[in-house]
Order: C-alpha cells, then sequence, then structure tokens
C-alpha cells in the first residue's frame, strides 16, 4: 500500500472518528479514550518489537514510570498537569535508559525476562510505599484534563493520532530500516557499518517516551494512579496481545488490536467472567490462523 | 526455634517450588519452549484434585490421581493445540516463533484460568492433605502434609533423575536438549520425544499442582504469580538446566522464607526479584547454566 493511500485512509478513519461525539453516548466515548491511550501503548511496544526486533515484557515499567512520577508530582507539589506529563514521560526515559543500557547487552530471552522483573520491582516498591504512592488502592489526583466526556475524547484522540504518525512515521523512515535490518540480523546490519546498539537504544527511548506520555495523560484521564491500571503485569501483557493481534510490524496495526480488545472486552462484559476466557480465545485463534493480525493479513491480502 | 522453624518449612516450600520448575527447564531444554501456562496447568491440578476428592468423593488419593491425570491431559492439549500449530506454522517466521509461542501459551493460560474461575470459582481451594494431622520435629509443630510434600517432591526429582540417567527415553530426551537435529539423523522422530516431554511435564507439574494445594491452597487467581515464580526460579538456576532450577528453587524458596520470618511476609518476594536482576546483569546464563 503506497504512502499516499495509507495516508488518505487513516486521514478519512481520524475524521470519522473525530465526529463520533456527536452521534454517541459518553459511556461509548469513556471506552474508547480509554482504548486511545492502549493504543498508544501497543505502538510503542511494536516499535521496539516489530522493528527493533526486540521483546520487551515490561511495557507496564516505562507506563507505570511515566503515570506515578506524573502523579506523585501533581498529588505533592501541585504542579499543573503540562509538567507533570512533561517530567513524568522524561522520568519514563531515563528509566527506560537505566534498563535498556545495561539489558541491550543481553540476548534474546535475557533482554525481556530483565524488563519483567523491572515491573515486577515497581510493583512491589509501590505497594511497599503504600504511604506515599497510595499502593493497591491508587493514588487520587487533585487536577484532572477535563471533565467532559467530549473534551477528553478529543483529547485522547488527538495524542493517539499524533503519536501515531510519528511513530509510523519514524518506522517508515531511514532509522527505521536500520532498525529493521538490525532486528533482524544484528551482525549484518553491524557489518554495514550501522551502530546497532545506538538505534537499539533510540528506539527504546522513544518507545519509553510514547508509554510515559501516554501512562501520564492516562492518568490525569481517569484522575487516579493505581498499580491496576497502569503498572500491572496483566497491564503490559493486554499490550503486547494487542500489538501481534492488530499485526507485528506495522504501528497502526497495534492500536487497531488495543481498541479491538478493550471495546471487545465491555461489549462482552454482560457475560461475566467468561468474557475474557471469549477475548483470549478470539486473540489466540488470530495468533494461530492468521499470524499477521488484523492488519497485517489485511495488507497482504492487498497485495495480492 | 525461629532457625528450625524456618529451615523445616523452607524445605517443604522448596522442593514445592523445585518439582514444579523442574517441568518447565525441561520443556525449555528439550524443545526450546518457554511455556507461560505453567501456572495455569497446576491450578488445573490442584482444581481437579480438590473436585475429585470432595464432589466427586474419590478421597484424598484417587483425587490426587484426578489432578495429575488432569494436569497430563491439559499439558498435551497445550502442546496439541497452540505449541504444535505454533512450532509448525509456514506463516510465521522462524525467528519470531519464540514470541508466538509465548503469547499463545500466555493466552492459554489466561483461558484455562478463566475457565477455572468460571467453572470452580475463584474461591481459594485447600486440597485434602494425604496425612491429616500435626507432628512434633523436635519441638517444632509441623503439619504431617509439609512432611509428605518435602518425601513426595523428592521421590518425583529422584524418579526423574533415573528415568534419564538410567533409560533409553532419557538418553534421548538428553539428546534432544543438546543436539536435536542430531537426533533426527539418528532416525529419531522430535515430534515423538517432544510428546514424551510434555507427559513427563504434565505428571511433575500435576505432582507440583496437587501438593501446593493441599499444603498452601490455590485459586485461579494463583495463576499469574506461579507462572512467575517457576520462570524466576528457572532463570535463576539457568534456563534449561534441572540441577540448576534446583538450586534455584531452595534458593528463592529459603529466600522467601527467611525474609518472611524475620523482616515481614508482605516483601517476601523482593529480595527475591533484586537477586534476579542482580544474576541477570552478571551472569544471564543462571548460577548452573550453560551458554
Amino acid at each position: 500500500m503506497s504512502n499516499t493511500k495509507t495516508f488518505a485512509i487513516a486521514a478519512i478513519v481520524v475524521v470519522a472518528l473525530a465526529c463520533l461525539p456527536f452521534g454517541v453516548s459518553g459511556y461509548v466515548l469513556g471506552l474508547l479514550t480509554l482504548a486511545y491511550y492502549f493504543g498508544v501503548f501497543a505502538m510503542s511496544w511494536d516499535l521496539l518489537f516489530g522493528f527493533a526486533g526486540e521483546v520487551n515484557f515490561g511495557p507496564s515499567f516505562l507506563i507505570g514510570l511515566g503515570a506515578y512520577t506524573a502523579g506523585m508530582l501533581n498529588h505533592y507539589a501541585h504542579m499543573p498537569i503540562w509538567g507533570c506529563v512533561i517530567l513524568g514521560s522524561l522520568a519514563s526515559v531515563i528509566g527506560g535508559l537505566l534498563l535498556a543500557i545495561p539489558a541491550l547487552r543481553l540476548s534474546g530471552p535475557y533482554f525481556g525476562l530483565t524488563t519483567l522483573v523491572a515491573v515486577l520491582l515497581l510493583q512491589n516498591v509501590i505497594v511497599l510505599f503504600a504511604g506515599w504512592t497510595g499502593g493497591e488502592i491508587g493514588l487520587d489526583l487533585p487536577d484532572v484534563l477535563s471533565i467532559d466526556d467530549r473534551n477528553n475524547y478529543w483529547i485522547s484522540l488527538a495524542f493517539m493520532t499524533i503519536s501515531g504518525a510519528i511513530l509510523f512515521g519514524l518506522s517508515r523512515s531511514a532509522v527505521g530500516l536500520i532498525l529493521q535490518a538490525s532486528g533482524q540480523d544484528a551482525i549484518q546490519a553491524g557489518a554495514l557499518g550501522f551502530n546497532v546498539t545506538k538505534h537499539k537504544l533510540a528506539a527504546f527511548c522513544v518507545s519509553a517516551l510514547f508509554s510515559g506520555l501516554a501512562g501520564a495523560m492516562l492518568i490525569f484521564y481517569e484522575g487516579t494512579a493505581s498499580p491496576g491500571t497502569v503498572v500491572d503485569i496483566g497491564v503490559g501483557v493486554q499490550v503486547i496481545i494487542a500489538a501481534v493481534l492488530g499485526g507485528r510490524r506495522t504501528i497502526l496495526g497495534a492500536a487497531l488490536g488495543a481498541i479491538f480488545l478493550i471495546v471487545a472486552g465491555e461489549i462482552l462484559r454482560p457475560l461475566g467472567e467468561i468474557s475474557t476466557f471469549i477475548v483470549s480465545a478470539v486473540a489466540l485463534a488470530v495468533i494461530l490462523f492468521f499470524p499477521g493480525g488484523f492488519l497485517g493479513t489485511l495488507l497482504h491480502r492487498g497485495a495480492r | 526455634m525461629k532457625l528450625l522453624q524456618i529451615l523445616i518449612d523452607g524445605f517443604a516450600i522448596s522442593s514445592l517450588y523445585g518439582v514444579g520448575a523442574i517441568g518447565f527447564t525441561l520443556i525449555f531444554g528439550v524443545s526450546g519452549v518457554l511455556n507461560l501456562s505453567h501456572g495455569a496447568i497446576m491450578v488445573t491440578a490442584a482444581v481437579a484434585a480438590w473436585a475429585a476428592a470432595g464432589t466427586l468423593g474419590l478421597g484424598p488419593y484417587g483425587g490426587a490421581g484426578a489432578g495429575v491425570l488432569a494436569s497430563v491431559a491439559m499439558s498435551f492439549a497445550t502442546y496439541l493445540l497452540v505449541v504444535r500449530p505454533i512450532q509448525t506454522s509456514k506463516r510465521i517466521p522462524r525467528e519470531e516463533k519464540e514470541i508466538f509461542v509465548l503469547t499463545g501459551t500466555l493466552l492459554w493460560g489466561i483461558m484455562l484460568q478463566e475457565a477455572i474461575a468460571y467453572l470452580f470459582t475463584s474461591n481459594p481451594k485447600t486440597v485434602l492433605p494425604l496425612i491429616p494431622g500435626v507432628i512434633s520435629i523436635a519441638g517444632i509443630r509441623t503439619p504431617s502434609q509439609e512432611i509428605v510434600t518435602a518425601v513426595l517432591s523428592w521421590t518425583a526429582i529422584g524418579a526423574l533423575w533415573l528415568l534419564v540417567n538410567r533409560t533409553r527415553v532419557g538418553k534421548v530426551l538428553l539428546a534432544a536438549s543438546i543436539n536435536p537435529r542430531g537426533l533426527t539423523l539418528l532416525g529419531f522422530e522430535l515430534p515423538t520425544i517432544y510428546l514424551y516431554v510434555w507427559g513427563l511435564y504434565g505428571v511433575l507439574a500435576g505432582i507440583a499442582g496437587v501438593l501446593l494445594g493441599s499444603f498452601l491452597g490455590v485459586s485461579s487467581d494463583n495463576v499469574g504469580q506461579l507462572t512467575a515464580s517457576a520462570f524466576s526460579i528457572v532463570v535463576l538456576g539457568g534456563l534449561g538446566s534441572v540441577t540448576g532450577s534446583l538450586v534455584g528453587a531452595y534458593v528463592v524458596g529459603y529466600l522467601e522464607t527467611i525474609t518472611a520470618y524475620l523482616i515481614s511476609p508482605s516483601i517476601r518476594t523482593i529480595p527475591v526479584l533484586l537477586l534476579l536482576v542482580v544474576v541477570v546483569y552478571l551472569r544471564p546464563q543462571g548460577l548452573l547454566g550453560r551458554r
């Protein structure tokens, strides 16, 4: 699919989504608002996995670090939201660097493992210092982005669109190609004169930046930060499933996967406990029978 | 007094961790699969034992047998329905099989967890102990089930050792973990070997699950925690190394027990995580792993 065609389709979809608040209820808007933030989580993860070839099992480490830094600054220092969000994503990048510099020397499952341990540690620290962080119950925030459903919806849609455009652009740029080469054959990419580690580190930083940003925005939308929404392994798992489901290496597919997961989970909610079973079964079926994911399969059909 | 208590409790919990982790590491060693539905399979075994012993009235021994059977069945199902289709799929590039197996088994584990919660609720269940009662070891009151746990765990570990080192099937498994291609050249069918491993894994995970259920009790909410702890033990000891996993199990088991008794049960898992970070950075192949 050519770039102009992708751009045209994406533009139509975004305009259509932007008109939604005039037609649907606040309940649906709230659901989609959440889904869009998740979309950014999934897209950032896809940049790292799909292009740099590094499996990050701890997306929620980066998300949670950004979210909690922003949340604590707001709760204790009463900093305005924009300041909290900027510092939160900065913390996420620094944390990401501290994690990635030693971890990138490791290969294969060990990199993934280190990221997983990072999440568990962060979660434990939050629970351990419950007096400061609010523990399992969460930290309430004095400020929120907006109390209006529509405004919140538009903010998150705009955020996802801009993040998506930047990440997608990056993945299609020369840097994206180098990353893809490093992911597929690090030795050959190195032999061609590219600094593989430096590029992967840059990818990790970008991924951390958007994860932290989205995490911080999400808690200011919800008005509270709790481990269950931004740190828990389950959050990270959902991000990974969304990205693989939507189609890895497509960036935009990851957002589709995230929206699908959140919306499907909500539609099936009346079924009670069995709803998660059904969503997981559908996701498993997609992975087994359409390993390219939604967008990957679609693009493949289009190419033939 | 406290020291002895730590020694006894730590030993029982560590041997239990050991059995659970050995199965996990065995599959990785032989077929390179990290099975993230591990916790779910253990819980399946425990819940099946609980249901068979209580609801169906088979008694503690019948229940334990049913638990292990359920675990073996679930293990084969995991392999045949999830892992093998991914491994043989031509549409998944080889370098991405790993993440697909991880995601696939993870989803499968969530499905099992939710199915158990739906059918049996997520309330904690305690499996009937094989030998009820409390006995006293040097003045420490210890539930008999703790001793049963340690003895049965070590019996299972010993049986596995004999199987791997003294039988033909075991030698084939060992060979598969060292050089699978060489083994196929000798005329062995890898899929058949994998079936053996998954069967063996089912037995080990089943024993661990049933014992865990009778020792601490389990609920479907424990699935993630169980997988994570098996994962940390195995990484600590060295992925694919059976001896390493045992060492890892004892390190984790005792570290947790000591922390729980001497500091606070609420930070039980933190020292293990810190140790894990140090080991992964300084010696990524684990304490006894091979590169």
